[in-house]
């Protein structure tokens, strides 16, 4: 007996409500968008400059007793958090960890390590077991860079994959897996500023994944469709976009689910320094998978595809591994 | 399509035992890096003891011994972002042109007439000449001075611009001249950089140069980033100077040329000094912590046949005038000169203790920096946070590996075997080339590996539910799996591609763990097509030619 998630003859339309999906993808991004600007993501120091300092000590973290010991230095914004780690809870360790974040400092380029220490020497007076296991320090010259080079990342990465789409498919196909792309990343930047998870270099890797996670699944289905628009020539492109949205159905299924099963095991179990970069691939994962179904193909329905490409298009790029006849 | 040549058979088998060989060694890491580490020492000639050739014996010679480097996030470490202040070195540089400047002037003194060097801006000479009526020909005098700049770029540019602004003549450093300056500076402070955390004695530092003017130094396995600034951050910067009087007032007049240092112990105390050194760190050969006559801890040092002709001419034509030896602006000592000092040895005193004495003679030794560092980045990782992450990163994957394992027998039965075979396989191979090329794993390199787990079984699953597909439409087994192969084929290359894209996109783009990251999400992706394609094909071609089934069940 085999475990089957999706039963084996489905033929959902994925296009009955593809208005009220279209439109609620819309109202997302826009909300995305206005929670962008109203909000604003929660900069890690990689993009702002500043120092992060983490803390470990065998008492309670105490938020208040550290801040009214950091008071007195003058360090203008200081961000104090606990850092809570899911796996030491499953395990019941005790685990007195937290992050502190100081802003970047007039004139200097990098912490310097008389502030550094200052902070040290404060925090070690509240509690002498403290230990400090990392710090970072980063000057707001080279934020400025990496904002600037992570923009210029995620930018590059869909210019390349529309360049790619469009050679191996057709002009419409490509501006659907770009919508489905967008869509994913705006989606991800709107839920970083509602829940002001910290927003750093990492996460933008995590923001490319999500470009190539969520492709992956669009050109799945987008191949389906190429195959299937050759096999019947006369049916409607709405009947034959369902077809093989239900046809690959099982196995956008499966590889989500073990995708996502891999990703929650990093994420209770991967300790808190990467929380942010997997928080993000799991609602890239979720969100790429919506869309290569309600964004990609819903746009390609209403783009329309030329019908006859084959006999045009004979031996062009983009046809040369499909064209196999049973 | 089903049936596999035996050269085809042998180089897939070949590939993956190759693959896994390679990533055992990470499987005893501790022991293989011990080993390594032991032999190493033994090629650099030192007197082979037991303790060393056990160390050395601990994993077998025959064994492949390359290990996956450990980033600083899993191992703890220091990482600066270093940036040279090369603009410190034209001061210097236009300074250097005065002595020659005033000698081919003093040549001219019938037509330009006295001269004296103008204190103005530090990027400029400024010579004022008591004839300005011979202006052209004291600039075309000054100009003959000119050697070219050996560049690439700038063929034929000449290393100064010499100009004329009233009476004076105005010498500042080419635009090539700063450029070559530029280079020489950074070349330099790298190599002074490197030297340093090298004489430290950590392992396998990463010293980069980044850009036009920044170094990147990463060092596993050190305490904090503030001590590896210490190490690199002092200029270390020795001069001898003449000196001219002492005084304790810090505003003390100065005349033209002169500078005024305090002493490194008593602050209230001021040496005044002539600016241009008589001997400077580069005439440096070597130093040692020492002791001198009264058994206190010294630095002994040694310079170079220029510098010791210089010192000796110095010492013979000033004794009994002091001369102070200045470091990083700071007056170490101002001994009275006793007698000539031929040779060119001498030993340094002060308030040292042991400890200093031994790292200011490394500093020393390394050279001084030839401009100032700023740091616009560091980072400290302690090792336990390494060593958790590295467990988490650990349990993590095995669980997932795990999951994704049970996951695919329930779903797919005996192919979920195979595939779950060639997940073994691909992870086993992922960390044969992580090894063999050399490559660093971080923490968030680990989830890329977990994100592999979860994403290499897609182009099984493509296969799989194709061949579902084919059988549910009433093909005969061994037909059904070639067309699921064969049909999938295009969508498993496409889909793979645009992630690879991506991967590629964030190596070039990205630095330190996220290029860790790029690292082992593309080499899973290659790794994952390979065995999807090849090797479960492989188990299934087996499996049919040996069992021949009527009927499959996937």
């Amino acid at each position: 007996m085999r475990l089957k998630l999706v039963p084996s003859d489905t033929s959902l339309d994925f296009f009955k409500l593809s208005k009220l999906t279209l439109g609620a993808s819309a109202l997302a991004m826009i909300a995305s968008v206005v929670l962008f600007f109203m909000m604003g993501l929660n900069y890690g120091i990689d993009f702002r400059g500043g120092t992060t300092i983490r803390t470990d000590a065998q008492n309670p973290v105490d938020i208040v007793a550290y801040r009214a010991a950091l008071q007195p230095l003058g360090l203008g914004d200081v961000s104090i958090t606990q850092v809570i780690d899911p796996a030491a809870q499953l395990t019941g360790a005790v685990s007195n960890v937290s992050q502190i974040r100081i802003e970047a400092q007039a004139g200097a380029e990098a912490a310097t390590v008389d502030t550094i220490k200052s902070v040290k020497n404060a925090l070690i007076e509240v509690d002498p077991t403290m230990s400090f296991p990392q710090i970072d320090s980063v000057g707001p010259k080279v934020s400025g860079e990496l904002i600037q080079t992570a923009v210029i990342a995620v930018i590059l990465a869909i210019a390349a994959v529309l360049f790619y789409i469009w050679l191996r498919f057709e002009w419409q196909f490509s501006v659907g897996a770009v919508a489905a792309l967008v869509h994913d990343i705006v989606l991800t930047i709107g839920i970083f500023s509602v829940l002001q998870i910290k927003f750093d270099l990492a996460i933008i890797a995590a923001l490319l994944t999500i470009v190539g996670y969520s492709l992956n699944d669009t050109v799945v289905v987008f191949d389906r469709v190429r195959e299937n628009l050759r096999k019947y020539k006369k049916k409607p492109l709405k009947d034959v976009l369902n077809m093989s949205i239900n046809e690959t159905l099982s196995r956008t299924v499966m590889t989500s689910l073990t995708t996502l099963i891999a990703l929650i095991s990093l994420f209770v179990l991967g300790g808190d320094v990467i929380h942010g970069f997997v928080f993000a691939m799991i609602w890239g994962v979720i969100v790429g998978t919506y869309s290569s179904v309600f964004v990609a193909s819903a746009i390609l329905l209403r783009l329309g595809v030329k019908r006859d490409w084959d006999k045009v298009n004979d031996g062009r790029a983009g046809t040369q591994f499909a064209d196999i006849d049973a | 399509m089903l049936q596999f040549s035996k050269t085809k058979k042998l180089l897939i088998w070949s590939v993956c035992a190759i693959g896994i060989l390679m990533a055992i060694p990470n499987m005893f890491y501790t022991t293989v890096e011990q080993s390594n580490d032991a032999e190493a020492v033994l090629e650099t000639g030192v007197p082979v003891t037991p303790e060393l050739t056990a160390l050395s014996e601990q994993w077998p010679s025959w064994m492949p011994s390359a290990l996956v480097n450990l980033g600083l996030d899993l191992r703890g470490g220091a990482h600066l972002l270093a940036e040279v202040q090369v603009g410190d070195v034209y001061a210097e540089r236009i300074d250097s042109y005065w002595p020659e400047v005033r000698d081919a002037l003093r040549e001219e003194r019938e037509t330009v007439g006295t001269i004296r060097r103008q204190d103005g801006n530090d990027l400029e000479l400024r010579v004022r000449i008591s004839k300005p009526v011979a202006m052209e020909a004291a600039v075309a005098k000054v100009r003959t001075l000119a050697s070219p700049v050996a560049s690439l770029s700038n063929v034929g540019a000449h290393d100064i611009d010499v100009s004329s602004d009233g009476e004076d003549i105005v010498i500042r450093l080419s635009e090539a001249e700063r450029l070559a300056t530029d280079q020489r500076t950074m070349a330099q402070s790298l190599e002074i950089i490197r030297r340093r955390v090298d004489e430290a004695g950590t392992r396998e530092p990463t010293i980069l140069r980044q850009g036009d003017r920044r170094v990147l130094i990463q060092v596993p396995g050190i305490g904090s980033a503030e001590e590896l600034k210490e190490l690199i951050g002092k200029t270390a910067k020795l001069t001898f100077h003449p000196v001219l009087g002492r005084t304790s007032d810090p505003e003390a007049r100065l005349q033209s040329r002169q500078i005024l240092l305090p002493d490194v112990e008593d602050k209230a105390m001021f040496f005044i000094l002539e600016k241009t050194a008589t001997i400077t760190g580069d005439h440096l050969v070597d130093a040692q912590p020492s002791f001198d006559q009264n058994n206190r801890p010294a630095i002994s040092f040694r310079l170079n046949p220029t510098g010791g002709r210089l010192f000796g001419e110095y010492t013979a034509n000033n004794i009994g005038q002091a001369f102070a030896i200045v470091l990083d602006g700071e007056v170490l000592s101002a001994p009275t000169i006793q007698s000539h000092i031929p040779g060119g040895s001498g030993i340094i005193t002060g308030q040292f203790d042991v400890a200093g004495t031994t790292k200011l003679a490394i500093q020393l030794r390394a050279g001084a920096l030839p401009a100032k560092v700023t740091y616009l980045e560091e980072r400290t990782i302690g090792p336990e946070l390494g060593q958790d992450s590295i467990d988490a990163g650990a349990l993590a994957c095995l669980v997932a590996f795990a999951a994704v394992l049970i996951f695919m027998v329930l779903s797919y039965g005996l192919f979920g075997v195979f595939a779950n075979t060639a997940l073994i396989i691909n992870v086993g191979l992922i960390f044969g080339l992580l090894s063999m090329i050399g490559a660093t794993l971080t923490l968030p390199g680990i989830a890329g590996i977990v994100l592999t787990i979860g994403m290499a079984v897609d182009a099984n699953v493509l296969v799989f539910e194709r061949i579902r597909e084919e059988l549910k439409g009433g093909k005969n087994p061994v037909r059904a799996i070639e067309l699921g192969y064969e049909r999938a084929f295009s969508a498993i290359i496409d889909a793979n591609i645009t992630t690879l894209i991506a991967a590629v996109i964030l190596f070039v783009m990205g630095s330190g763990p996220v290029r860790g990251f790029a690292i082992t999400l593309g080499l899973g992706i290659v790794t994952s097509v390979f065995t999807a394609i090849w090797v479960t094909r492989l188990l299934i071609s087996i499996y049919m030619g040996r069992r021949r089934p009527k009927e499959i069940e996937v």
